[in-house]
Formats: structure tokens, sequence, C-alpha cells
């Protein structure tokens, strides 16, 4: 995301609940002056097909991300720890629907 | 000048991954056929390359707009002129998908929009072309539209996250372009003589645009350019292939193009405007005019009334509406103050 240019209308991140029983999902930006700008031209944009059912948007420089730089210090809880997966482990029956237990 | 008690540069190689084990990383994912995202490190060739396509292209999508948008106060019923209304409001929203695209990867889109009206980046010549008449809007959508699958279906799957997500959505709407086109075709052709007449004056006026402009210039021998400029072209291609950015050279999706036209326009009784179709048993694809550079040249129509036209009509709309950015930035200050306060 850039810096915002002078008086140029702000960036906001849109996200869509497509349908019921999903999450919110990040479905790209618009540029809009304020909120409630932002929300109506991310309804005109996202929302023209289907059956949507909430949006939110949130000003793109009000997003506080980790850098994928940082992967490995800051994500490394899943790597390397098998004993985290249900496959890890003895199948609970002969031969379990998850295959052969792993040694 | 005086020497650092210690070396910065030193210090950085010590923590900061280098650019040559960066590069192997970007390469790995490409190879692995990952997608690249807005964060990740990218080599500059790469951003840049993107930058001009995605630029290119949602500029073509909102001057797209125009020799279409013409006909909205013309439609011949109710029916044609909601559907194209929805056809022109989503080559506008494809724009933004694909602008918004382009500021992931850190230009901000008034630029690019400013790059257009003073013509250091452009929009596809195909919309230099007038729309003359009711069937015009049909031709449009069928072969212009069809082109952009055909050319887009590929890019669903190109190497930069934001790029390939936002065609996912531009393939699915253009889906409905394209059918919506061939039934105002089929409708004329299923009509008087002069409805007839009018279809295939229109088709005889788009086919070249659509076959020339709409895949780019000629990139193999096979497709009719010379030695030299196919090894130009294939250059451009193989680079944009090696980065997934591209799947298909120009020439191959050419060739895809022509075959699905041709027996849709048998359907239709319309004769496509090139005495060289034909189908080749041996090859398994229909024959037609190589796209060699002079055609090419000829279809772009450079520097034309249109082309002007297209750019002042846009900058004029970009200007009329000022006051209504002006309106919006004002209101949002506005309404940081307490609401309801003087009720």
């Amino acid at each position: 995301m850039s810096a915002a240019r002078e008086g140029a209308p702000a960036s906001w991140e849109v996200f869509l609940r497509a349908r019921r029983g999903l999450a919110h999902q990040h479905v790209g930006s618009v540029r809009a002056a304020g909120p409630d700008a932002a929300l109506a031209a991310a309804r005109d944009l996202y929302t023209r097909r289907g059956e949507p059912l909430s949006l939110w948007v949130v000003r793109s420089d009000a997003l506080h991300t980790a850098s994928p730089d940082e992967r490995d210090p800051y994500f490394a809880g899943a790597r390397h720890k098998p004993y985290r997966y249900p496959e890890h482990y003895a199948p609970l029956t002969e031969k379990g629907p998850e295959g052969e237990h792993h040694a | 000048m005086t020497a650092p008690t210690t070396n910065p540069a030193t210090e950085d190689s010590a923590t900061a991954p280098d650019e040559e084990e960066l590069l192997a990383h970007f390469d790995a994912l490409i190879a692995d056929g990952e997608t690249i995202e807005p964060r990740d490190w990218m080599p500059d060739g790469y951003r840049r390359m993107l930058v001009r396509q995605i630029a290119q292209h949602a500029h073509s999508e909102i001057i797209g707009m125009q020799p279409e948008g013409a006909w909205l106060t013309r439609a011949p019923s109710l029916h044609r002129k909601s559907v194209l209304l929805a056809k022109v409001q989503d080559e506008a929203g494809h724009g933004l998908y694909l602008y918004s695209a382009a500021e992931t990867l850190g230009v901000d889109r008034a630029d690019l929009l400013d790059a257009l009206h003073h013509g250091r980046q452009r929009a596809s010549a195909t919309f230099n072309h007038p729309a003359l008449t009711w069937a015009d809007t049909g031709a449009i959508a069928w072969l212009t539209d069809g082109a952009a699958v055909i050319n887009q279906a590929p890019l669903c799957r190109t190497s930069y996250g934001p790029y390939a997500r936002a065609m996912r959505r531009v393939c699915q709407e253009e889906a409905f372009h394209v059918r919506q086109g061939y039934d105002l075709m089929r409708a004329l052709c299923e009509g008087t003589s002069e409805q007839r007449e009018m279809a295939q004056d229109a088709v005889n006026r788009w086919w070249l645009p659509a076959v020339a402009l709409m895949f780019g210039p000629p990139d193999t021998e096979a497709g009719g350019a010379d030695a030299r400029t196919a090894a130009l072209g294939a250059a451009v291609s193989r680079r944009a292939m090696a980065w997934g950015i591209k799947r298909h050279t120009n020439d191959e999706l050419r060739q895809r193009f022509v075959d699905t036209c041709v027996p849709q326009a048998e359907r239709l009784g319309l004769t496509l405007p090139d005495p060289a179709i034909r189908w080749n048993e041996e090859r398994g694809h229909y024959d037609f005019t190589p796209v060699d550079w002079d055609t090419y040249r000829r279809a772009l129509g450079d520097d034309t009334h249109w082309a002007r036209q297209r750019i002042a009509h846009r900058l004029a709309a970009h200007e009329d509406g000022a006051w209504v950015r002006e309106a919006a930035v004002a209101y949002a200050a506005r309404t940081d103050e307490p609401a309801g306060a003087a009720a």
C-alpha cells in the first residue's frame, strides 16, 4: 500500500461474507473519502451478483500486519511439530481412515 | 570523509538475506506454481511488467465502456437496455478490481489515471474504433469480450496473487458479456434482412480489431511475424511466461479464438471477413490470414480521431466529476463532528 497522496481519497480494504456459513473474506480495495462512501463503493463494486450478506471496510493504513520476511521466527508454531496433528498417532481402528500409523 | 567505526555494509549482509537468496526463493515459488503475494520480495522487472500489464488492462476496461455506453440511451427495448447497463457497469467494475490489484504493487491509482490521461500509458487500441450501429454492441460483446475471455482465462492462474484473484472475478462476469452479445446477434440474424445486414456489417468492422488487437502483436513466425519481429515478441512473451505472468504466446491464444469463433459465426449465418478461413485437417485448427506486423499496425488506428476522442472523453468525465470528489471529502470531514449536534 503506497503512502496516501495529498488530497487523494484513502484506500479501504473490503471484506465480504458472500454466503451464510462463511467468514468474511478479503476481496480487494476501494478508494473513498470516508467510511460511508467506502461502504457504498464496496457494495457497488463487489456485490453486483449473488446474495451477499455482509460487508466490512477497514482503512488500509489501519491494518497492522506481520511481514512475510519474519516468517520463521514469527510463524514457527506449525513447522517441526508433527505431534500437533492426529496423523502423528496410532489409528483408533485396525486400518483407520488416516491410513498407516506414522512411526 | 572520515571512515565509519563500524562498516554498515558488513552488518547488513549478516542480517538481511542477500538478493541472490531472495531471488532463489522467488524462483522456487514460481517453479512450484505458488502465487507471489504483495509483501513478498520480487525482482524489479517482475514488478514493472505487472504494473504495466495490469494498468494497461485496467485502462482498457474503463475506456472500453465508451463505444457501448454510447448506445445506452438508444437500446431498442427495456430488456436490452438493462442488460447493456449491467454490462457497462461490469466494465467499470473490472477496471476498479484491476486498479486495486495494481495498488498492491506500490503504485497509486491516481498516478495510473494521470498516465492514461497524458498518454504515458495506454488502453487497448481495440476501443479506438467507433460503435456505429446497435449491432456493434452485439459484435463488441461477442467478438472482443469473447477474445478477452480466451486471453484472460489463463490469467486466473497468473503468478501474482492479487491479479489472479481479480481476474477470476472478471472472467466470471465476462462469460455473461459474451453470451448476451451472441444472443443480441442471434436476434438480429433471425430478424429482417436489414437486421441481418446490420449484424454482418458490424462483424465486418469488429473482426480485425478483435483478432489482431485483443491478443497483442504477433510473437511467433508461424503467427505471421517476420523472423526479427517474432524474435522480439517472443523474447517479451518468454520473459512473461518464465515469470508465470503469461501462460501462452499471443499467437497461440489468437488461434484458439479463431477456432472458437468460426463455428459460432456459422450457426448465426454470418461470414467472418477473412477469405483465408478454412479448416486445416492436418493442423486440427482453422487457417486464417496471419496477423503480420502491417495488419497489426493497420488495425491499431493510432492517433486517429477516435483514439483522441476516447481520452478526451475520459478526461472530461474526470474533470466534470471533480466537484463530486471534493464534496465527498468535505462530507467525510464534517461527519467527524458529533452527529445531530444542531438538531
